[in-house]
């Protein structure tokens, strides 16, 4: 094996291009358990703790660009105004130890549908920016997951940032687990309301092949305020239409009997789950009114 | 590979590392400290818990090669000529210690919070605590600890920070 330890970004893609095979490792908090348990053993190992524009975050367009190398630990400390759903979402993760070295550009690398960063950021519509010696591109997260466990990446690509806008409007996270730390979800679900353009952004984790949207609930929550005039005149929630948007949720999904949970567990949860993160939002909507 | 590194405030080198084998692994079986615990080898437990650049992580999942170059603390490097850190000794006072296993873990852990916030609150102390597992001790032992620890820093003349690192 040999150890790759690029100090710059482009150093690290003509890294990546002279050997595709290389397996880029930022926190280890997935790779190294790969290794110590001998279930992998990668040629090349490429490591990009020494890049510095990797581990900032700036404005892009009014976007924010979070380089792909910022842990969980700092979305916590430094974004929890900016992007907030991504925060709560940090917030879950793991324990202190993995998010002060966990890091989000290496949740999409990993592309598990049970990875905490990915409901937060499909519901906030978040576009993911790809980097080789051939160029750059954006595409956004919908189109990036593409199998279990798989994503978009091309061999000589490597995950550069995150572009994410800031919200005009509340989000919500809800996970479920066995205990309240060091979990990995049996279901996962992310909200955020967009009420500059009245629509509805959601994202779906563990309880599907890859993460996703439901795109039929957010049309139907979008619509339903719409035609109730709820957008502006900011009255409560019907609680029937909270319930039917959980129903359009658990519609969306389409889990797996497997060792953490059963498939109707997770879609009777993920129904609960958006209906209590769409009261909660609604709720931060009224407050903020 | 050779890994250059500072352990302890000490420098330190080691050859013939393999690429591919974890910081932990590096302390215990190359530099001789054996202090930090090998228990679950996947972030886990907490058992293994260092300082690296400042940062509490589990030295499992770190990268050997990633090491070069930076700042490392191990519960070895926690007491002084002094003795025992008061963290260590508060573990002791409040018999938070059974097998030991899980204890430099909690030990490191529990400086490091203390390190950031002086009277932590029973939440704060479980939030921190909640990536390290004891299996036998039971956690009340290990809370009393914490309590202790903070009580006693704070009543040290340069407060708790004075007595960290």
């Amino acid at each position: 094996m040999d150890f790759l330890q690029p100090r710059s970004w482009s150093e690290a893609l003509e890294a990546k291009a002279a050997h595709p095979d290389a397996v880029p490792i930022a926190g280890g908090t997935d790779v190294m358990v790969e290794l110590n348990f001998d279930h992998h053993r990668p040629a090349f190992l490429l490591d990009l703790t020494r890049i510095e524009e990797l581990e900032t975050w700036s404005f892009d367009n009014g976007r924010v660009r979070l380089g792909a190398g910022v842990t969980y630990s700092r979305v916590i400390d430094e974004l929890g105004r900016l992007l907030p759903g991504l925060a709560m979402a940090s917030r879950t993760v793991g324990s202190p130890q993995i998010r002060n070295r966990g890091t989000v550009g290496g949740n999409l690398g990993a592309a598990s549908p049970a990875g905490d960063a990915h409901p937060a950021l499909l519901a906030a519509e978040a576009d993911v920016e790809l980097a080789s010696v051939r160029g750059t591109r954006r595409l956004p997260l919908t189109e990036f997951y593409t199998g279990v466990k798989r994503n978009a990446l091309a061999p000589d690509e490597l995950i550069a940032a995150i572009l994410i806008t800031p919200p005009s409007g509340p989000q919500q996270f809800c996970k479920i687990g066995t205990r309240n730390a060091m979990v990995i979800s049996v279901s996962a679900f992310g909200l955020a309301l967009h009420p500059e353009r009245k629509a509805v952004g959601t994202g779906i984790g563990s309880a599907a092949p890859t993460p996703r949207r439901a795109y039929e609930a957010e049309n139907f929550l979008a619509q339903a305020l719409d035609a109730a005039g709820l957008w502006e005149t900011r009255a409560t929630m019907p609680p029937e239409l909270a319930r039917e948007f959980g129903n359009y949720v658990r519609s969306a999904a389409s889990p797996i009997d497997d060792v953490r949970g059963t498939a109707s567990y997770r879609s009777h949860s993920l129904a609960v789950m958006a209906r209590r993160s769409l009261s909660w939002a609604w709720d931060d909507y009224r407050r903020a009114a | 590979m050779r890994i250059t590194t500072t352990v302890n405030g000490a420098r330190r080198e080691v050859d013939d590392v393999w690429e591919g084998e974890s910081l932990l692994y590096v302390l215990r079986e190359r530099m001789g400290l054996p202090g930090s615990k090998n228990a679950c080898e996947q972030g886990e437990c907490g058992s293994c818990t260092v300082y690296l650049d400042g940062i509490l992580v589990c030295s499992c999942l770190v990268a050997a090669g990633q090491v070069c170059d930076r700042d490392i603390v191990t519960v070895e490097g926690l007491s002084d000529q002094q003795g025992l850190h008061p963290v260590q000794q508060a573990f002791i006072d409040c018999g938070a210690v059974q097998c030991g296993f899980c204890t430099p873990g909690l030990v490191v852990t529990a400086h490091g919070l203390l390190a950031r916030t002086e009277h932590p609150t029973d939440p704060e102390i479980r939030e921190a605590l909640a990536g390290n597992l004891c299996r036998c001790t039971g956690y009340e032992k290990i809370l009393d600890a914490v309590r202790l620890a903070a009580d006693r820093l704070a009543d040290t003349p340069a407060g708790s920070a004075g007595r960290l690192r």
